[in-house]
């Protein structure tokens, strides 16, 4: 989106946000729809562990190459069976926040003691993130749903246009390529809450060190069947003195 | 300023999520089969997503490409289905299935479903039948097909194993295999491994199903993780 006074008032005047079209000076329609995003989330970490599901993402929500806000909640429970943690445009995050809000309050007042399950919850997120896709107005998120129904542990993933999939083990953003393959020669099945955390903090640990716009202030999401759990903020103890951290650029090509 | 748009990169509604799916028609069974592997980029994504989706119990489809169109498809195709089961009481023939799909994927001729499919399963008279299509619905009934990213590997053994008749020939002759079922599966596990060899987005596992008159049998095997 141009950000000069007259391509504003342009699209007001055209009330091009609703209909996500504007026609431009020269007669044409341009699709303005397409967005980037403002303030993004990095990665979240999801895996299942003996007695249900944990969910890690770091509080920071960025501003471009800002790190605008430090206490950034990016961990959100859903109903009583679930929790949701996203990536990507915050307000886009804040928006399906409210509209799964709405689904579980629904299907609370029906009062019928039944509840949406995580599965469920998953398959409403999916064809939300597809129906907006369809629309070429994308919720721009990548989103993990981890919940606890009945015994069964759930763990599943959606992107903004739509894919979505279940694994033991997932992760969004840097994590998918620095934390899964730890994760994936680490997991078991039968993992304590202990070991599982000690999992996720190891990962977050490496996402801190390469990725830019992570911080070390942490929330872990508990789900067992009893419910859903967010542990206050904490922080990862680092270690700078790292040989692979002493003389970075000695054998970088060019540098000095 | 011409037009007063900044320039940049746009988002793409597609992406392709990789896997290849195979299909054979013997005389009275089909095998329909898929890998596990769902890749995005250079990534996987995950190792265990299946591709194949039981459409009825002699139709079976395997689709590979934009995992978020293939599922949207798959809901699709399974409402239509349950609704004429529960109109005309009785499932749809696979042949029916094959028209439908076809009419499915050109119904959105100009905003594709990205889906790469094979249908297999038995027709009206108990033999099998293969049906292959493009992603706007092109379609026909042939002996065996292969589509997605390893395709290219697989289909020549296909041509070259399966004795089938060849489709050049005239009058036509049918093109269903004359292998029995265990033959027919292990050319299957064959191409399977040597695609995954060779092509990064076919691999993890293979998931092979089989229809013939006894109802549908599921199978698993393992494939290199690399």
């Amino acid at each position: 989106m141009e950000h000069t006074i007259e391509a504003f008032k342009r699209e007001e005047s055209l009330g091009a946000r609703h209909s996500g079209a504007a026609a431009a000076s020269d007669g044409k329609i341009h699709i303005e729809r397409t967005q980037y995003p403002y303030v993004t989330g990095s990665s979240v970490l999801g895996i299942k562990y003996k007695d249900g599901i944990l969910l890690a993402a770091d509080m920071a929500a960025s501003y471009g190459s800002t790190k605008r806000y430090k206490s950034f909640q990016r961990l959100k429970p859903v109903g009583k069976h679930a929790v949701i943690g996203a990536s990507g445009e915050m307000s886009d995050f804040q928006q399906i926040s409210t509209m799964l809000d709405e689904l579980t309050l629904r299907d609370q007042m029906w009062d019928d003691s039944n509840t949406l399950g995580p599965h469920e919850i998953h398959s409403y997120l999916n064809r939300i993130m597809y129906q907006r896709r369809n629309k070429f107005d994308p919720l721009w998120n990548n989103i993990i749903l981890g919940g606890v129904k009945n015994g069964k542990k759930y763990l599943g993933v959606v992107s903004m246009i739509g894919v979505h999939f279940e694994d033991d083990h997932v992760a969004t953003g840097f994590g998918q390529h620095l934390a899964r393959p730890e994760l994936r020669k680490q997991w078991r099945a039968d993992m304590t809450l202990e070991e599982g955390v000690r999992l996720l903090e190891k990962c977050l640990l490496v996402l801190y060190y390469r990725d830019r716009s992570s911080i070390n202030k942490y929330q872990i999401a508990k789900v067992t069947e009893e419910g859903v759990t967010i542990s206050s903020p904490f922080a990862i103890e680092t270690n700078w003195e790292l040989e692979a951290f002493q003389n970075p650029t000695k054998n970088a090509e060019g540098s000095w | 300023m011409a037009h007063g748009f900044k320039e940049h990169a746009t988002w793409s509604p597609y992406e392709n999520n990789g896997g290849t799916c195979v299909a054979i028609a013997g005389s009275d069974y089909c095998i329909v089969a898929a890998d596990t592997r769902l890749s995005l980029g250079y990534s996987i994504l995950t190792r265990g997503h299946s591709k194949l989706f039981k459409l009825s119990d002699t139709a079976v489809m395997a689709s590979s490409g934009f995992q978020a169109d293939v599922r949207t498809l798959q809901k699709n195709l399974e409402a239509r289905q349950k609704g004429y089961y529960h109109q005309h009481g009785k499932p749809m023939s696979c042949p029916a299935m094959a028209q439908l799909l076809s009419n499915t994927l050109y119904y959105k001729r100009f905003f594709p479903y990205y889906s790469f499919n094979v249908l297999g399963g038995l027709d009206t008279e108990g033999k099998g039948c293969v049906y292959t299509y493009d992603a706007v619905g092109s379609y026909e009934r042939t002996g065996y097909s292969t589509q997605g990213s390893g395709a290219e590997l697989i289909m020549p053994i296909l041509d070259n194993q399966l004795k089938s008749a060849s489709p050049l020939l005239y009058p036509p002759r049918e093109t269903a295999t004359p292998l029995t079922e265990q033959e027919a599966l292990e050319i299957v596990k064959d191409t399977f491994a040597s695609a995954t060899e060779r092509q990064i987005y076919t691999g993890d596992g293979l998931e092979i199903v089989v229809i013939n008159k006894d109802g549908i049998h599921k199978e698993y095997l393992d494939l290199k993780k690399d």
